[in-house]
C-alpha cells in the first residue's frame, strides 16, 4: 500500500519541545483520562491546520500504519 | 581485569608537613578530567595551582567515552587535541534500530571544513592520562599531589583553609580559591550541605566494555542503538567502538533488578553475545548505573567554586557529562586569572556561574529528554514512543522525534552580561567555528588571550593587550587566506568580531574603532559590573 510520506516541518530543537509539550499535558492523567486528551488534541490540531485535504491526507497516513 | 595498565602517581612528601608552605593562588580538588584541564588551563595562562585527589591512578572503567568537537578543540588549546584525536575512534555515522531492523541512520557532522570530527570515542582513562602528562610539562605552577585527601575547609580572611590527609600525615593548605572538581559525589558541596536535587531515574543500566578482535562494523566506526531488540526485549540497547579494540555495551534493566544479580558475569555475557553473534570476545569492565539529571543552584560561594560533576551530573544519553564539565573549565579559566591577575574585578566570576549555569540547564533538559523518551513512565508514552517508532521506518518526520541521545553542543551565551549586542553570522556569545585557514585550522591558529579577528577588508585598530588576525587581509598581524570559503560562510566578509579567551563571540564591528572594541574587551573582562 502506498502512503504519502511527511517530512519534518520542525527543526530539531522544535521536535523535542514539541514532543515533550505533549507528553506533559498527559503527565498524571490515566488511560481514559489521556485517551480523551487524544482526541481533543487531534481536533484542536486538524482546526489550527486549517485545511481539509490536508487533514485527509494525515488521516489516510495514520490510517495505513493500523493493518 | 582491564587491558589498560594504571600506573599509580608517587605521593610526594609536600611542604606543609615540615612547617613550609606553598603559595599558589589556586587549590584544585579532584584530580579527573575536570580538575587536571583547570590545572592545565591555568599554567598556560601562567598560574600556579596546587592540584589534590585522594587517589593515585587515572579513572578506573572507561566512564566517558564520547569526546564532541567543541571539547576537542578546547583540549586542542590544552595542547592534548591532536594526541586524542591520533588515539580516538572517530565516528560520524549514528544507526537506528528498532527490534531487528535498521530504522535510519544519521550523519552527526555532514558539514566539511572542520580540523576535529563531531565525536571521538576515547576512554577517560586515556584522557585523564594525556592531561596529567601534559600537567607534568609544568612542574613549576602545577603542583600534583596525590593521595591527598581534602577533609575540611574553611574561609579565612584571603581565601579558604584546606585540611589534606595523607599518608604520612594531615596538613592545612591555604589558597586565594578553591575549585572543587571532586565529582558526581562531591565531599565539597556535602560538607557544605548544598542542595543537590534533581530527576532521578529508576532505571538502571549496565555498562559494560569488551575487548574483541577483529573489526566489527564493515566500514567505518558507527554507533548503534536499538530500542526493543530481540536480543534485549523491551529495552534498548547501544554499541559504540573505542580504542584498543574495546567496545561499550550499555543495556538498560528493569526497573526493579537487583543490581548484585544481573552484574554477574553468567547473567551478561550471553546477551553480550546476542549482540556481537560468535565472535570471541573478553569483558574488560564492568559497571551498573543508576542516572540523574540534577544542578546545583549556584556554582560559586565566595572562594569555593564547583566545576564538572561536582556542580552538576547529567544521564550520559548525549555524553553531556565530561564534555559539559570540560566546557567549564573552558569558562572559568580565563575568568579565574584574569581575576588574580588584577585586571578584572571578582565580579567576573559571578558570570562563570550564569553561563555555566545556563549551559548546564541546557544539557539537562537535553539529557533528561533522551532518558525520559529511552524509559518510557507511563503506557501513554509507552505507546507514543512505539507509534513513533512505527512510523520511522518510512516517515522522516518520525525519525527526528526519535531520542536516543542529542549530542553534546556548546551552549551559546547570547545575550549575557559579558557580550555586547550586534548582529553578524555568528551572534556575540556563540562560540566560534572552525574553518581551514591556509595550511592550518582556525582553532589552532587562534593566538590566546583576547582577539580582534577581522574578515576581508575591515580595518582592525591596535588596542593594547588584544591580539589581532586577519582572514583574507594582508596586514602587519598574523593573516591567513580563506582556502574552501569556509570562513566567509560561518564569519561573513568585511567585519570584525571580538573573541574571548575561551572562543566565545565578545562583540561584533562593521567598523571597529579602538574605542569601542576596548569597551567591549572591558566589558567582557566584568568591569562594567557591580561588584558583588
Ligand atoms: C557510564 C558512564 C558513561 C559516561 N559517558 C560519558 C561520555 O561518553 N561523555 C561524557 O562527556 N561524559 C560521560 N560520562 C560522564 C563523565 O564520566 C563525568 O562527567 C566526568 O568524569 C566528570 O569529571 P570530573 O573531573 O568532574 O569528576 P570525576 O571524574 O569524578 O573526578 C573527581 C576526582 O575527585 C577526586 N576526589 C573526590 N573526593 C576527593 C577528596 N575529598 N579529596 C581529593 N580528591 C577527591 C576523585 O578521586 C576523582 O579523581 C559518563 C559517566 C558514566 C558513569
Amino acid at each position: 500500500m502506498s502512503k504519502p510520506t511527511h517530512d519534518s516541518r520542525l527543526d530539531p530543537a522544535a521536535t523535542d519541545d514539541v514532543y515533550a509539550a505533549i507528553m506533559a499535558a498527559h503527565d498524571g492523567l490515566t488511560d481514559a483520562q489521556s485517551h480523551a486528551l487524544n482526541a481533543r488534541l487531534v481536533l484542536l490540531m486538524a482546526n489550527a491546520l486549517g485545511d481539509a485535504d490536508e487533514v485527509a491526507t494525515l488521516c489516510r497516513t495514520a490510517r495505513v500504519y493500523a493493518g | 581485569m582491564p587491558a589498560y595498565e594504571h600506573t599509580p602517581e608517587p605521593f610526594k612528601r609536600p611542604p606543609e608537613l615540615d612547617g613550609g608552605r606553598s603559595n599558589a593562588p589556586v587549590a584544585i580538588v579532584g584530580a579527573g578530567p575536570v580538575g587536571l584541564a583547570l590545572a592545565v588551563d591555568l599554567a598556560q595562562r601562567g598560574v600556579a595551582c596546587t592540584v589534590l585527589d585522594d587517589n593515585n591512578v587515572v579513572s578506573v572503567g572507561s566512564r566517558a567515552i564520547c569526546w564532541a568537537k567543541r571539547t576537542l578543540e578546547i583540549f586542542d588549546r590544552l595542547g592534548v587535541g591532536q594526541r586524542m584525536l591520533d588515539k580516538g575512534v572517530t565516528w560520524k555515522v549514528g544507526r537506528l534500530f528498532h527490534g531487528d531492523d535498521p530504522v535510519y541512520d544519521f550523519d552527526l557532522l555532514p558539514e566539511e571544513g572542520h580540523a576535529y570530527p563531531a565525536f571521538i570515542n576515547l576512554q577517560q582513562y586515556y584522557v585523564e592520562e594525556y592531561l596529567l602528562d601534559r600537567a607534568k610539562e609544568f612542574p613549576d605552577l602545577i603542583d600534583l599531589r596525590f593521595l591527598s585527601k581534602v577533609t575540611d575547609h574553611t574561609p579565612t580572611e584571603t581565601g579558604v583553609a584546606l585540611t589534606v590527609e595523607t599518608p604520612e600525615g594531615r596538613y592545612t593548605l591555604d589558597a586565594d580559591w578553591m575549585v572543587a572538581c571532586d565529582g558526581a559525589g562531591s565531599p565539597t558541596r556535602k560538607r557544605m550541605d548544598l542542595a543537590f536535587e534533581g530527576q532521578t531515574f529508576t532505571e538502571q543500566f549496565l555498562i559494560a566494555d569488551i575487548e574483541m578482535e577483529g573489526e566489527f562494523f564493515d566500514g567505518p566506526p558507527e554507533r548503534w542503538f536499538w530500542f526493543d531488540p530481540t536480543f534485549h526485549p523491551g529495552k534498548s540497547a547501544l554499541l559504540h567502538q573505542q580504542p584498543d579494540n574495546i567496545y561499550r555495551i550499555d543495556l538498560q534493566l528493569d526497573r526493579d533488578t537487583d543490581a548484585e544479580s544481573v552484574a554477574d558475569e553468567e547473567t551478561v555475557l550471553p546477551r553480550i553475545r546476542a549482540i556481537v553473534g560468535d565472535r570471541p570476545f573478553r569483558l574488560d569492565w564492568m559497571s551498573i548505573y543508576t542516572f540523574r539529571c540534577i544542578t546545583l543552584d549556584r556554582y560559586v560561594h565566595g572562594p569555593v567554586i564547583f566545576a564538572g560533576d561536582s556542580a552538576h551530573v547529567v544521564s550520559p544519553f548525549g555524553a553531556r557529562g565530561g564534555n559539559g564539565g570540560i566546557q567549564d573549565i573552558d569558562n572559568l579559566g580565563w575568568k579565574l586569572a584574569a581575576v588574580i591577575a588584577g585586571e578584572a574585578p571578582r565580579a567576573l566570576i559571578d558570570t562563570y556561574d550564569t553561563e555555566r549555569r545556563r549551559a548546564a540547564r541546557e544539557n539537562i533538559v537535553n539529557s533528561a529528554r533522551a532518558t525520559n523518551f529511552m524509559t518510557p513512565k507511563t503506557p501513554i508514552e509507552a505507546l507514543f514512543r512505539a507509534e513513533t517508532l512505527r512510523m520511522a521506518h518510512d516517515q522522516p518526520f518520525a525519525r527526528r522525534i526519535i531520542n536516543s541521545g542529542r549530542l553534546s553542543t556548546p551552549c551559546a551565551l547570547t545575550g549575557e552580561a559579558l557580550q555586547t549586542p550586534g548582529t553578524a553570522p555568528l551572534e556575540p556569545g556563540r562560540a566560534l567555528l572552525d574553518a581551514p585557514l591556509g595550511d592550518d585550522w582556525l582553532v589552532r591558529v587562534m593566538p590566546d588571550g583576547f582577539v580582534l579577528l577581522g574578515i576581508g577588508t575591515v580595518v582592525l585598530p591596535d588596542v593594547a593587550g588584544i591580539a589581532r588576525m586577519g582572514i583574507d587581509q594582508n596586514a602587519d598581524y598574523p593573516c591567513y587566506p580563506d582556502r574552501d570559503g569556509y570562513a566567509l560562510d560561518r564569519y561573513g566578509r568585511d567585519r570584525a568580531y571580538l573573541i574571548r579567551p575561551d572562543g566565545h563571540v565578545a562583540a561584533v564591528f562593521d567598523t571597529p574603532t579602538a574605542q569601542a572594541v576596548e569597551r567591549a574587551r572591558d566589558r567582557a573582562l566584568g568591569r562594567m559590573l557591580e561588584d558583588a
